[in-house]
């Protein structure tokens, strides 16, 4: 195969593993992350780090990178998660500029310059494994009681509560969840780049990754794996057509974002009402 | 033998008193009927015992155990169980999926019995499963097992909110107005149901204005007004009471004027 096109694979497959890790949160568990690019960073900076500066194997660099975003994930999930809907989002949006601005400063992460000279380990096959792993551990999780628990919390908060679940504990088990897989990915794009810097993973990616899932279909793996293929591939194609287009890609985010909500809240492969109404007290 | 007692039970919300200085104990395995005017505080008094709201005064013991401050899940741990007012089912779960999840406190698989499911987590799933079509069997939905619990009629949904409630697992059981909006028909098969549920030896608390149901099953009523107890007796007694005539009649003529 092309190069060219072996790359545009590597990358949808990377980003399949943000947009399910994403739907998750978001989709399953009803929790609106605008930080989920700052999960990936953190696994990537973490990887890398590992890897250059700690010379640990490159597999085991992936996975600690990963446990470094679930981490986090726990550390900003404890505080934040008993806020509610827009709250949240709200939070999570300040967590990524803090994260952003603390690379941005560290000496160790490179400042803006970023890390450079990082091998390159992943390929195609690498990814692929990774992803079907995601959506084999993902798929058994959202069968389970675990998973089942999360839909409850976004259905209806109150009634979850009252069926003997902690909500505060399962919503962090989403959000760390999501973050380590969130973490693993990010590792997976270090070490096929080669090259990283604060701006990979910043807010416009969150919107990048939450485009994928909304036009996929919160709650829906297989809708934010299409998505993810489709923003992935998308702009590609534009770029072929006219590069000029290509430069718009967040304008059209966001007319696609807004497009979604307003004649298919659900998107291409959800049933799922989006964005739970907000219940009152019983 | 007192399962329940609530001491002199304040809630007040900004400035408006919900429940002032109500006492009321519930005994081990009756059926108790509670009654009042549209805002009379029985919802609120739910919400207490619950552990939605923690209580402005006053205490709650659970066998004898202070609960007040307990998050709701802890309190549905310890047994006591609610349906809503205001039906609050997982709609886009099937109606399956709903009983299931009421066993979530009863059931211990984690992330990583998920994700590798050994021999005791299919156990436990396999379990959960019977169980959960065990208890639609006997409220009679069995056959709606499959369907999303958003698209049924209402008197259904009602009774998913019972069976959801059972599979928690309670001794003590809150039905906030299980008859609202069903027929005759639907309200006689759930006065059974209610029976039913009593005499397996789970104790029950019963709001409800279908003062047909209410006389007709409990064994003591109490009567809310204004947020406070105006009568705690046999049907016979309460009927005849008349501070309740006098509070129902009040809120008749109230109605009548609007
Ligand atoms: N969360 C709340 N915030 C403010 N006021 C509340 C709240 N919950 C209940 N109230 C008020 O408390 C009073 C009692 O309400 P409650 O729902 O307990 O009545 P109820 O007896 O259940 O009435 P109904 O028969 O209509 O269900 C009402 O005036 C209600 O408006
Ligand atoms: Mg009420």
């Amino acid at each position: 195969m092309n190069s060219y096109y072996v790359q545009i694979l590597t990358v949808t497959g990377i980003n399949i593993i943000l947009a399910v890790s994403l739907n998750l949160v978001t989709g399953f568990t009803g929790q609106l992350s605008l930080c989920h690019a700052t999960f990936m960073g953190i696994g990537a900076y973490t990887a890398t780090l590992a890897a250059l500066k700690l010379g640990i194997p490159f597999a085991v660099a992936l996975i600690l990178g990963a446990i470094s975003a679930a981490l986090f994930g726990f550390i900003i999930g404890v505080p934040t998660l008993r806020l509610k809907g827009d709250y949240l989002a709200i939070a999570t949006l300040g967590f990524g500029e803090i994260m952003k601005n603390i690379l941005l400063n560290l000496e160790i992460t490179g400042g803006p310059m970023g890390l450079r000279g990082i091998p390159k380990v992943t390929n195609v096959y690498v990814v692929y494994l990774c992803v079907t792993l995601v959506i084999f551990s993902l798929n058994r999780i959202m069968h389970s009681r675990v998973g089942k628990s999360f839909i409850a919390i976004r259905e209806d908060e109150l009634a979850a509560e009252a069926m003997g679940i902690n909500t505060a504990n399962f919503k962090i088990l989403a959000f760390v969840l999501g973050a380590f897989y969130a973490g693993l990915a990010g590792g997976l794009y270090a070490f096929f780049f080669r090259y990283i810097n604060p701006n990979n993973f910043g807010f416009m990616k969150s919107i990048e990754i939450l485009s994928m899932v909304v036009l996929g279909g919160l709650g829906n793996t297989y809708g934010a794996l299409l998505g993810a293929a489709i923003i992935t591939v998308l702009p590609e194609f534009l770029r072929s057509v006219s590069p000029v287009i290509a430069q718009y890609r967040m304008v059209f985010y966001g007319i696609l974002l807004v497009a979604m909500m307003i004649w298919r809240p659900q998107g291409i492969m959800g049933e799922n009402k989006v964005m739970k109404r907000r219940g009152q007290a019983a | 033998m007192t399962l329940l007692e609530g001491k002199n039970l304040t809630m007040v919300f900004g400035g408006l008193t919900a429940l002032d200085s109500v006492n009321i104990h519930i005994n081990k395995g009756e059926i108790l009927g509670l009654i009042g005017p549209n805002g009379a505080g029985k919802t609120t008094l739910f919400n207490l015992l619950t552990g939605v709201y923690s209580p402005s005064r006053g205490s709650i013991y659970f066998k004898e155990r202070e609960i007040k401050n307990l998050k709701p899940y802890q309190i549905t741990r310890l047994g006591i169980a609610r349906t809503f007012q205001n039906i609050r089912l997982f709609g886009e779960m099937s109606v399956l999926d709903n009983v299931i999840i009421g066993q979530h406190c009863r059931t211990r698989t984690g992330v990583f019995g998920a994700i590798f499911r050994p021999p005791a987590v299919r156990d436990e799933e396999k379990r959960v499963k019977e169980k959960a079509m065990e208890i639609l069997e006997f409220v009679g939905l069995a056959e709606a097992a499959k369907e999303k619990a958003k698209n049924l009629p209402y008197g259904k949904q009602r009774k998913l909110e019972m069976a959801r409630a059972l599979a928690t697992e309670p001794e003590l059981i809150l039905l906030d107005e299980p008859a609202a909006g069903m027929n005759p028909q639907e309200t006689n098969d759930l006065i059974e149901l209610i029976q039913k549920v009593n005499d397996m030896g789970k104790t029950v608390l019963l709001i409800e204005h279908d003062m047909k149901l209410v006389m007709g099953i409990c064994q003591r009523i109490v009567v809310l007004d204004y947020g406070k107890k105006i009568a705690d007796g046999t049907p016979e007694e309460v009927k005849n009471d008349e501070n309740v005539l006098k509070a129902y009649l009040g809120a008749a003529l109230d109605k009548e004027v609007k």
